[in-house]
């Protein structure tokens, strides 16, 4: 019982740090319209910035400063919001398909950066004993275990939180209306460059912010880690959730990262051992296969974009009926 | 400044096509001006320079007054002029009063940081850009579909919904690209009731309209517009007796 609290605990702690990346995507995608296909060079970005900054100093690569792991992430976060501004700043201005060429090749020269500059990212071998919120509890797997769930979820609600709260603002009307239609936006008076870059760089920091709840809670990053594929999870749980809604983005999380983890669990169960790299490619199939049937039977998600207004709008209509 | 707008030389080429050439218009305050032209005079082209879509490979605007030549599209809303398109441009995700609130101006909460410094103020607000949103929707009869998503709206509707965006922002000069189009007969006799009633209370509004009868019920001047030039100008009844006139629409001699 306690061992399958724990598992709970892991598998929930891990599917929100997607989910986290999920709410920052949908920013972009959901919210604007923006095609981001490098979402894994913003969390990778702001995984390693958050573990330079928080690892005790080691003479064979930079750093680290031995920070606090909160100042990791706001730094995380913040390297994600310059990333993705200096890089929206030469692409935002590219049609859809092309923003999505832009984004794919940052986040293989990000993955690729980190692989090779190894004075920086110690290289191929990844940065290890970054350090764990309540590191100390750790001989206890179940209170470490839950503790860190309630971190990560207190993270994700405050993230939640904030982008519901501007989701249903002025502002977040702005980004629907340019995603809509970007020409009638203008001849309203709305900047669409300046708002779309907003909308880039603030799913940009999330992500960062991501990447670093995410390295910390497992103790050690590596380039691997940070390839397209993670990119196409994160698309994969927005789409499945429901883009443009934010509690879609945290349930598509949860339910792609529980049909990920159970269909590698399955495949562990049934292919013979010698078999079993070559099976693990199943579980994208998988994925796929999810994306699938989802986009045929709930074409919206599982929760669709929902029909937001202002809050004020909600209360004259109260008051009129 | 008796001229909300005063265009001269205006020009502009696509490839080697010229769509506008060396075009010159006057609005003047208060006034109904009718742009009329065969398709493909550059009635469109010459909008989308006033309304800053399209940059004028030459030429000068001045809108009250300002020189906008160079100025960006989404510049122009705050100078006072507000425009609607040919093909309605609904946001069509969004309900009604949604698409009548991105019209606001000078929000506070268009910036992050508003939204969580400054509570208060971007409340008041926006409960006030709600009031007139709502006083607006009455006044085109769209009140009834607020809550409602904009693709929902027929073509009509959809051309009410772009004027009352534009309404919210206090135009002192609206650019109207064919409000008549694909409208039914009933709901046109009040889109012309409702303009002429904008324009009574002093916006001056710039029309492009192929319907004459309207043109000739609205107007109070009429400049026509032929092969990307200015041709003549004129009450309505001056014009669509000018032999030159009918000669651009029908392509025949005038008998």
């Amino acid at each position: 019982m306690i061992e399958l609290v724990s598992y709970g605990a892991f598998f929930l702690t891990l599917a929100l740090t997607f989910a986290i990346m999920c709410l920052g995507l949908n920013v972009q995608w959901g919210q604007t319209g923006l095609f981001n296909v490098g979402v894994a060079g913003f969390v990778g970005i702001g995984a390693y910035v958050s573990a330079l900054v928080t690892t005790p100093d080691l003479p064979e690569r930079l750093g680290g400063f031995g920070w606090p792991i909160a100042v990791g992430w706001l730094a995380a976060a913040l390297a994600g919001a310059v990333a993705a501004a200096l890089l929206g700043a030469l692409t935002i201005r590219l049609r859809a398909d092309y923003l999505a060429i832009a984004t794919f090749g940052f986040a293989v020269v990000v993955q690729l950066c980190v692989l090779n500059l190894q004075s920086v990212t110690g290289g191929p071998f990844g940065i290890s004993f970054i350090p764990r919120p309540f590191g100390a509890l750790a001989g206890d797997p179940l209170i470490f275990g839950l503790l860190n769930l309630a971190v990560v979820a207190a993270v994700t609600l405050g993230v939640y939180a904030a982008l519901e709260h501007l989701t249903r603002s002025p502002w977040g009307r702005v980004l629907r209306a340019i995603r809509e239609d970007e020409q009638a936006a203008t001849a309203l008076g709305k900047n669409a460059i300046s708002f779309r870059l907003q909308a880039f760089a603030m799913g940009g920091a999330i992500m960062g912010l991501a990447g670093a709840v995410q390295g910390h809670f497992i103790g050690y990053i590596s380039p691997e880690a940070y390839v397209p594929i993670l990119t196409f999870q994160v698309w994969a749980m927005l789409i499945v959730g429901g883009s443009g809604n934010n509690r879609g983005a945290i349930l598509g999380a949860i339910v792609v990262w529980a049909f990920w983890a159970a269909s590698g669990a399955l495949i562990a169960a049934i292919v013979p051992p010698e078999e079993q790299a070559r099976a693990s490619a199943l579980k994208i199939v998988m994925i796929g296969l999810a994306i699938c049937l989802v986009l045929l039977l709930r074409p919206r998600g599982l929760l669709g974009e929902l029909k937001t207004v202002s809050r004020h709008v909600d209360d004259g209509k109260d008051a009129k009926t | 400044m008796p001229h909300v707008i005063a265009a001269s030389g205006l020009s502009l080429s696509f490839g080697g096509v010229k769509a506008v050439d060396d075009m010159s218009i006057q609005l003047r305050r208060g006034e109904f001006l009718g742009l009329i032209g065969p398709n493909g005079a550059g009635k469109t082209t010459l909008f989308n320079m006033l309304a800053g879509t399209y940059k004028a490979d030459a030429g000068c605007i001045l809108i009250n007054g300002v020189d906008a030549s160079r100025g960006r599209a989404s510049a122009r809303i705050g100078m006072g002029l507000g425009r609607t398109f040919q093909i309605p441009r609904p946001f069509p995700h969004m309900t009604v009063i949604e698409n009548v609130l991105t019209g606001a101006q000078n929000q506070a909460a268009e910036t992050i940081l508003a939204n969580f410094l400054r509570i208060g103020k971007v409340a008041a607000q926006e409960r006030a850009a709600i009031d007139k949103a709502k006083g607006i929707l009455n006044f085109l009869k769209l009140d009834h579909l607020m809550h409602e998503p904009a693709r929902v709206l027929s073509g009509g509707q959809r051309k009410l919904l772009e004027l009352a965006r534009v309404l919210m922002a206090d135009p002192s000069v609206i650019l109207l690209d064919e409000p008549a189009a694909g409208v039914n007969p009933a709901l046109l006799g009040f889109i012309i009731d409702r303009v002429r009633d904008l324009n009574a209370r002093g916006t001056s509004i710039l029309l492009i309209e192929h319907n004459m009868d309207m043109v000739a019920r609205l107007c109070h001047r009429v400049v026509v517009m032929v092969g990307g030039r200015y041709l003549t100008e004129g009450s309505p009844q001056a014009v669509a007796a000018n032999p030159a006139v009918i000669h651009a629409y029908l392509g025949v001699a005038a008998q």
